[in-house]
């Protein structure tokens, strides 16, 4: 089978998510959406990356109900959003970026509020199976204020579950997290991809998409610039280098290798090779050979390929 | 479309929610407004009172018994039904309620059902404080309670207005202190109309509160100011016009979704 692993949803299928020509103009004037089209596939974890400002909370309050769109048209699971929001929002599940909470409440009873608020009948043992998935069994007496960041982030990831969505938005889940949590909470959102939550998420860390997703779309100043996957992109727009550890410093690339994008250390000792891993391999033997040829030699080389992170801020400058 | 017309769960957790915030603050929610009108009983009904005639036939310590009520209960549900809408979108958690699958239906019946519930409620402790200090007979509890609910429930809905309406504490407070305070003084719950001289009795005429006094009034000795029937009318009216403020705001989306 040529699916790759790491893509479970299969494009034939109907959307979950389907945005079409959707605009945001807010009331201020300010355009913070373009003719967005974007369609989330059933059952993946689709990753929204984008600078500061470019539209993503905006995106994901449309499709919540939370912002009217300006025009276009979202449909969640078939359901418009607007005209049949009952359907649509009763499957959707937010976790807003702003750490939004009522102080006075206990854990448990904001879980069961946010339960009974998107029509389901009480289930204790739902609850239970939420909070202890996210550790927070042993704090449901405690009153939301006595929690820190990291807890009440996750008291809105509880709460956000507490329906049983099958679309469930993270905008920005791990922004004040730390190291450790942020791992449990990954393996957390892939255990709800596995039990058939499609899930959208924004982040500022690069690693947790590249981690985490199986497409990527870029945002940028309100127009989705890419959607791809994730595998598709590195492999496309991701460069390779290879590092040569000389034997001998150089005291400048030599006029022969001119040709190559060669960039030499300023002491002289290696030599940085910059290429596109879509290239193939051909080229690397052949500049091996030139090397040999001019008597270059090296005792160790190692290559390497840029990240989601460096794809990202190229992709962001580019147009900037 | 699909899925039930109402979302009754929905009720019923903001319901819960708010009737849990009363008992979280019990102590400003009740205590508070029974403490203000007991002063009110001591200095008005005992003190000023045994030196004052009859009202309309009706002692002056008993005749003021509906009018504190009524001043109670509008400053009350305005208040609490203000702030209870207002919280949420102070704090941001306001965001669950527009993304939930209700409509402005469900939020207003939960919200000012709420408010209402704990309006009639104290009224009724008010009630029962006032006995301590006055005697005092109800010629048509039926009425009573009905007007004690529509009053709650109408003004209840006014501060919901002003909760959705108010974008800091400030707005949340001047209404009821620039408006709802100086109407109520001047809304006959201290004096009968028909003592004031004839150009005041005609102006007074437009002051809301007047219609609810008199009307709760009537309820517990058969006088009343203004026709019974008349101030259910007005009372009626002014609901809803509230009703149909909310509904606009909601379908237009005002202050609540940008
Ligand atoms: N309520 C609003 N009224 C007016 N402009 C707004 C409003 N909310 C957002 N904007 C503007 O819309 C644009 C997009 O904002 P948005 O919050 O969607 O960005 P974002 O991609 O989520 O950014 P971040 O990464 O900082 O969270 C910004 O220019 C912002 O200033
Ligand atoms: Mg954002």
């Amino acid at each position: 089978m040529a699916v790759p692993v790491s893509s479970p949803a299969h494009p034939d299928i109907a959307p979950i998510v389907a945005i079409t020509g959707l605009d945001k103009t807010y009331a201020s004037g300010r355009q913070a959406l373009k003719r967005i089209d974007l369609e989330i596939r059933r059952g993946e974890i689709f990753a929204l990356l984008g600078p500061n400002g470019a539209g993503k909370t905006t995106l994901i309050n449309i499709v919540c109900g939370i912002v009217r769109p300006s025009a276009g048209t979202v449909l969640a699971d078939g359901h418009d959003v607007i005209r049949d929001y009952r359907a649509a929002r009763a499957k959707i599940g937010l976790v807003p970026q702003e750490l939004s909470t009522d102080a006075f409440e206990t854990v448990w009873a904001t879980l069961r509020f946010s339960r009974g608020l998107f029509g389901k009948a009480p289930d204790p043992a739902h609850l239970e199976r939420v909070l202890r998935e996210l550790s927070l069994w042993d704090r449901k007496d405690a009153k939301i204020l006595t929690l820190s960041g990291g807890m009440k982030r996750r008291v809105l990831i509880a709460k956000a579950l507490a329906h049983e969505p099958t679309i469930l938005f993270l905008d920005e889940p791990t922004a004040g997290v730390d190291v450790e949590l942020r791992h449990d909470m990954w393996q957390m959102v892939r255990r709800l991809r596995d039990s058939g939550v499609t899930i959208i998420l924004t982040t500022h860390y690069i690693e947790e998409a590249e981690e985490m997703a199986d497409r990527v779309g870029v945002i940028r100043s309100g127009e989705l610039i890419l959607v791809e996957d994730k595998a598709t992109l590195m492999r496309k727009l991701g460069r390779k280098q290879l590092t040569l550890s000389l034997r001998t410093p150089l005291p400048r690339v030599p006029d022969a290798l001119a040709g190559y994008p060669l960039e030499l250390s300023t002491d002289g000792a290696t030599l940085v090779y910059t290429f596109d891993a879509r290239s193939g391999q051909g080229d690397l033997a052949a500049l091996l050979r030139r090397l040999a040829e001019h008597g270059i030699d090296f005792h160790d080389l190692h290559t390497q390929e840029s990240s989601l992170e460096d794809i990202f801020v190229s992709l962001v400058r580019a147009g900037a | 479309m699909s899925g039930p017309l109402l979302n009754l769960p929905a009720i019923r957790a903001i319901y819960r929610f708010e009737m849990a915030r009363t008992f979280r603050t019990l102590a400003e929610s009740i205590l508070s407004p029974v403490l203000t009108t007991s002063l009110y009983f001591i200095v008005f009904g005992a003190a000023i009172g045994s030196r004052m005639g009859e009202v309309g036939g009706v002692g002056y310590g008993a005749f003021i018994i509906p009018g504190l009520v009524m001043l109670s209960l509008l400053n009350e549900s305005i208040s609490n039904a203000a702030f209870g809408i207002f919280m949420p979108k102070w704090s941001g958690t306001i965001y669950e309620l527009l993304s939930a699958p209700v409509s402005f239906v469900e939020i207003v019946l939960g919200y000012v059902g709420a408010a209402a519930t704990k309006s009639v409620l104290l009224g009724v402790l008010i009630l029962a404080t006032a006995r301590v200090f006055v005697p005092y007979e109800i010629a048509h509890p039926v009425w009573m309670v009905c007007f004690l609910a529509l009053t709650s429930v109408t003004f209840s809905l006014f501060g919901f207005i002003i909760g959705l309406w108010a974008d800091d504490f400030q707005k949340l407070q001047i209404v009821p202190l620039m408006v709802i305070t100086p109407l109520t003084f001047l809304g006959g719950a201290f004096y009968s109309i028909n003592m004031l001289p004839p150009p005041w009795q005609t102006i007074t005429l437009f002051n809301p509160v007047v219609y609810l006094v008199s009307a709760f009034r009537w309820s517990f000795y058969g006088i009343a100011d203004v026709n019974v029937v008349v101030s259910a009318g007005m009372t009626l009216a002014f609901l809803a016009l509230c009703l149909g403020v909310v509904w606009w705001i909601f379908r237009s989306g005002y202050r609540l979704r940008t």
